[in-house]
């Protein structure tokens, strides 16, 4: 597994949220239980507002659906538009495949990438 | 090699059939237009059809031709003589609109299964009309729905399902508009209770329980979930799919069930997919008896010294309405299962049950040593196992194929979702020691051969008409509709 980037924070169900920015992605660990990503959608919309713990996407594998929640709450300023064309680079890029920009992104319960490593390495066995 | 289609196989001019000349009046069409010239329509001899065919069906693998341990599928094998009884001719040439008075036996067969799966199940009524198992649950979920509106309870929108329930439970939820909740499974399998409680609340619709759950697990819990999500107005559904793990041992209208739906297809042996129809009857508790769909079979007439009683259709004082046109799947589904109750009788049901978890447990206790068993306790009539290796780099889907090149269905891949690499096995009841052991070697073969000559399961099926299908491509790159033939690319 590839190392979690540090200035990301994570949640329990394996989202990414980048502070700095308001981007919401899915970790590198989310990506290689789903194997390969034939599939996403992304549920919400420029304007809406999400809750922590909302679905906002669902990505759809060879091996299973899943839904993507939103690691925070805040005001959707933006969609990546692109990804849903090429849902495949979530498994090369997860950390750069973000599906979702919050603004004014507030959190309780994140990880740091550390913690987030540890969580994941206790999972795998 | 690829069987070609009959397009390919067609060529201008062969026929099967030779029409004698006619010796009626011709007519011509209305609207000639509807004979379309331009129509590739294939034009083969009876052989070359027949052949074509018989070609295709060697590709497939059926529970006749060999193991097919898919989880929570019940492939068991289905008696032929289930086949001899719903081609009796009462049977195959009776119309659903004739008389009653003129189909009384087929209409007397049909009540009598409502009674038995009514005592097999501990519910208070049984509707045979669903035409399969998710069909059944959205008859269920209907009648959920039509309980809490009888009562003018109109805030209930919340649907309780556990991580480990079947596929299927959150997609009838859902296809009712129902929110749903998923309740995470605790370390020994069970709904966490836990999770469950702070869930319930005068918002619930009920609750989907698969039980056994798709981990083959019984809930040690049950009761204790039973009252929470009663003692908050909710119902209690149980999802059937499992009910070869309990016949004639417990009945989950006593466990405090609501509604559960049968699949006939699966514990009474009627042949599955291809080879169907399914039948999905469903079961309800006093309380729901109202609501089950019209028509039901009943007596309209009691019996009296003379006369025999009189068989006809009743339709409950708050029906849902219809599911399904005439009456279920009599035929192919109702008296197949019919038979298979018949033959057994309640001690033989109970065997079937009985030897369904023992063959599984066998089969765990062969393999757990090599394959890993999260949730390690006694199971139900399946189990789930991981399909990963420490050190390699082997998969779940990479066992499956190469159980393909040993001659065996794969089982049930990747669910439940909480096992990592799952592999679900369910043997059912009607395989033998033999068969068990052949399967069991043949999985510890493959365990060897992951740290030997992982290539080999990477790269398989070997021993199958077609290789690894890039099921990638497949997904992505999906074609929905189809071409004229010239446009195939059938150079391949």
């Amino acid at each position: 597994m590839s190392l979690s980037p540090s200035n990301l924070q994570y949640a329990k169900t394996d989202e990414w949220l980048d502070p700095a920015t308001g981007k919401i992605g899915i970790s590198d660990y989310a990506q290689e239980q789903l194997s390969d990503i034939v599939f996403m959608e992304i549920t919400v919309s420029v304007g809406d507002t999400v809750s922590a713990g909302d679905v906002i996407a669902s990505v759809e594998s060879v091996k299973a659906a899943s839904e993507v929640l939103a690691p925070a709450s805040g005001k959707v300023v933006a969609v990546n538009e692109d990804l849903t064309g090429a849902p495949e680079t979530i498994n090369g890029e997860p950390y750069t495949s973000w599906f979702i920009q919050l603004e004014g992104a507030t959190s309780a319960d994140l990880m740091d990438a550390a913690a987030y490593e540890a969580y994941c390495q206790e999972r795998s066995h | 090699m690829r069987e070609p289609t009959l397009f390919e196989l067609s060529s201008p001019g062969r026929t099967g059939v030779t029409f004698p000349q006619a010796d009626v009046p011709l007519f011509d069409l209305p609207d000639a237009s509807l004979l379309r010239e331009d129509l590739p329509l294939p034009e083969l001899a009876e052989v070359d059809v027949v052949r074509h065919y018989m070609a295709l069906s060697k590709y497939n693998y059926s529970v006749d031709g060999g193991f097919y341990p898919l989880g929570s599928c019940t492939m068991k094998y289905n008696p032929k003589i289930n086949e001899d009884t719903c081609r009796l001719p009462g049977f195959v040439f009776t119309h659903p609109l004739q008389p009653i008075e003129t189909a009384q036996g087929n209409l007397l067969l049909m009540y009598q299964m409502q009674e038995w799966l009514k005592e097999i199940s501990g519910f208070a009524a049984v509707t045979l009309q669903p035409a399969a198992g998710a069909h059944g649950e959205f008859t269920g979920v209907l009648m959920m729905r039509a309980y809490h509106q009888a009562r003018k309870d109109h805030k209930r929108v919340k649907m309780l399902i556990p991580d480990a329930a079947h596929g299927t439970n959150p997609a009838s939820a859902g296809m009712m508009g129902f929110e749903v909740v998923t309740i995470p499974s605790d370390e020994r399998g069970n709904v966490d209770l836990k999770a469950l409680a702070a869930q319930c609340d005068d918002t619930v619709v009920g609750m989907m329980l698969t039980n056994p759950n798709t981990l083959g697990l019984f809930d040690e819990n049950l009761q204790e979930v039973v009252r929470l999500v009663r003692d908050c107005g909710g119902l209690m559904y149980a999802d059937g799919a499992n009910l070869n793990a309990l016949l004639g041992i417990v009945r989950p209208g006593d466990l405090g069930f609501d509604v559960m739906h049968f699949n006939l297809h699966k514990t009474f042996a009627v042949p599955h997919g291809g080879g169907g129809p399914g039948s999905g009857p469903v079961g309800v508790s006093e309380r729901l008896a109202d609501f089950l769909p019209t028509p039901l079979v009943g007596i309209l007439e009691e019996a009296n010294e003379d006369v025999p009683p009189l068989y006809g259709f009743i339709t409950p004082p708050q029906s849902i309405g219809r599911m399904k046109a005439f009456h279920g799947h009599f035929g192919g589904g109702v008296v197949r299962a019919y038979t298979y109750i018949a033959m057994h009788g309640a001690e033989g049901l109970k065997d079937v049950s009985q030897y369904a978890v023992l063959n599984a447990n066998y089969l765990k206790a062969r393999l757990q040593k090599t394959y890993k068993v999260p949730f390690d306790r006694i199971c139900m009539h399946e189990f789930v196992m991981e399909g990963r290796f420490e050190g390699t780099d082997i998969r779940a889907l990479d066992i499956s194929k190469r159980l393909m090149d040993y001659g065996y269905h794969p089982p049930t891949n990747y669910f439940p979702l909480i096992v990592h690499e799952a592999l679900m096995i369910e043997p059912t009841e009607t395989e033998n020691k033999d068969t068990l052991d052949s399967f069991a070697d043949a999985l510890l073969k493959i365990a060897e051969e992951a740290h030997s000559n992982p290539q080999i399961i990477k790269t398989a099926p070997h021993n199958t008409p077609f290789g690894r299908m890039d099921e990638v491509k497949a997904a992505r790159e999906l074609v929905l509709c189809c071409w004229l033939p010239e446009d195939y690319d059938t150079s391949q």
